[in-house]
């Protein structure tokens, strides 16, 4: 039988926290080449705060920006993959201490995905 | 100011905030806020979201790396994350009610801690007395050195989870990997080697990060045009930074500059902070 080990789960953290990175920045950066070529010269200020424009603020939003190529848009969907990265590492490590039979891990880890749900909740109500 | 003139100004920032903050080891979210509210004039909610997503950039990327390597403890990691995800949250949903004022002084205190926290000696400590609660949760192990891997065990669960807590809620509020905190929780309560608990510390800051930008995304408070810049620059540098001291062996003075730089910044916020100007 094959035994998954802890250096197993190494490799595939590693690999997942590499990989999400690199595809979450290069969607940011594609995102922000658009928003520069379209809104290079306009005026921007940062002085108060007032939230951020509907079309990112969204989902449904966001998804329609991209298909129109609004730059920010883009930049928000490489944001929203950047914050799942270690999220996705979390569920990740889960189902690595499930197949180790490592039943307290399991546990220790669902109640962080659990808390990362709950403060999404939370905001969402905010 | 124009997006070009402004993104070009951020991205430079950036870039040598994340260089500094890899060699020195605090991050480049410390000095990315001080930029872009003292020198930029931003608001500094948008200075936290921005903030917090170079963060989640930096933490992971480093962290793919030491985790192949088997220096990071993964339990140790997974178990005071809890700590470190609740503490988060709070801290990003009580941000909401604080004057803006108060969280640039906090923020000053924290920056003033943490380069107090870069200039220590760091000896590495190996800690052999038993406790029951590490054996039970099975967070001692064993780490890579040049004489092959060395067991270590784990004292203080209690304490060091606690503080934990305290390092997840100032993550929150502050939008920092509060690294320094996390380190001082690990090495100086848990007991924990330097290089375990700096790669364990930089493994759950993406995570802890993570539990508080789901709420300030929510509230509008991640704009992808000045998180553009910030992300990319800060990583950027990030890389530079860990490329240079592979090839470096002694970096004083530059913890000494970095430290004096921190400490200027740090003054600042806290002036603004009282005189109401943030």
């Amino acid at each position: 039988m094959n035994k998954f080990r802890d250096t197993d789960m190494q490799a595939v953290i590693g690999w997942i926290l590499r990989a999400g990175v690199l595809i979450s920045m290069s969607v940011i950066f594609i995102g922000g080449a658009f928003y520069l070529y379209r809104h290079g010269h306009t005026h921007v200020d940062y002085s108060t705060f007032k939230g951020v424009p509907d079309f990112v603020h969204s989902p449904g939003g966001i998804i329609n920006g991209i298909f129109t190529l609004r730059g920010r848009a883009i930049i928000q969907a490489g944001i929203v993959l950047l914050i799942a990265t270690p999220v996705i590492r979390v569920v990740f490590s889960a189902i690595g201490f499930v197949l180790e039979k490592d039943y307290l891990y399991t546990g220790i880890t669902l109640l962080v995905l659990l808390i990362i749900l709950a403060s999404m909740l939370s905001g969402h109500a905010g | 100011m124009s997006v070009i003139v402004l993104t070009l100004i951020i991205l430079v920032g950036s870039y040598f905030a994340g260089l500094l903050g890899s060699l020195t080891g605090l991050g480049g979210g410390v000095v990315i806020i001080p930029l872009l509210t003292l020198l930029l004039g931003v608001d500094i909610h948008y200075a936290i979201g921005a903030s917090l997503v170079s963060v989640i950039a930096t933490s992971s990327g480093s962290a793919a790396a030491y985790v192949k390597e088997g220096i990071t403890n993964i339990r140790l990691g997974m178990f005071l994350e809890i700590a470190t995800t609740a503490g988060a949250m709070v801290g990003a949903l009580v941000a909401v009610y604080i004057p803006t004022n108060f969280i640039a002084i906090l923020f000053g205190v924290i920056l003033i801690l943490s380069a107090i926290m870069s200039l220590r000696k760091k000896a590495e400590l190996i800690n052999q007395q038993p406790s029951k609660l590490a054996e039970k949760l099975k967070l001692n192990s064993s780490y890579p050195t040049a004489n092959g891997r060395v067991d270590y065990k784990i004292k203080n669960v209690g304490g060091g989870f606690f503080m934990m807590l305290f390092a997840g809620v100032i993550s929150g509020l502050l939008g920092i990997g509060s690294g320094a905190l996390k380190v001082l929780a690990m090495d100086g309560i848990m007991r924990i080697p330097f290089k375990v608990s700096t790669t364990t510390s930089n493994f759950m800051i993406g995570v802890t990060a993570a539990a508080s930008a789901v709420v300030y995304l929510q509230r509008g408070y991640i704009d992808p045009g000045l998180s553009m810049p910030v992300a990319i620059g800060v990583l950027l540098g990030a890389l530079s930074g860990s490329k240079i001291l592979v090839h470096t062996t002694s970096s004083g003075w530059l913890r000494w500059v970095f430290a004096l730089v921190v400490t200027f910044l740090a003054s600042q916020m806290i002036y603004n902070g009282f005189t109401h100007k943030i």
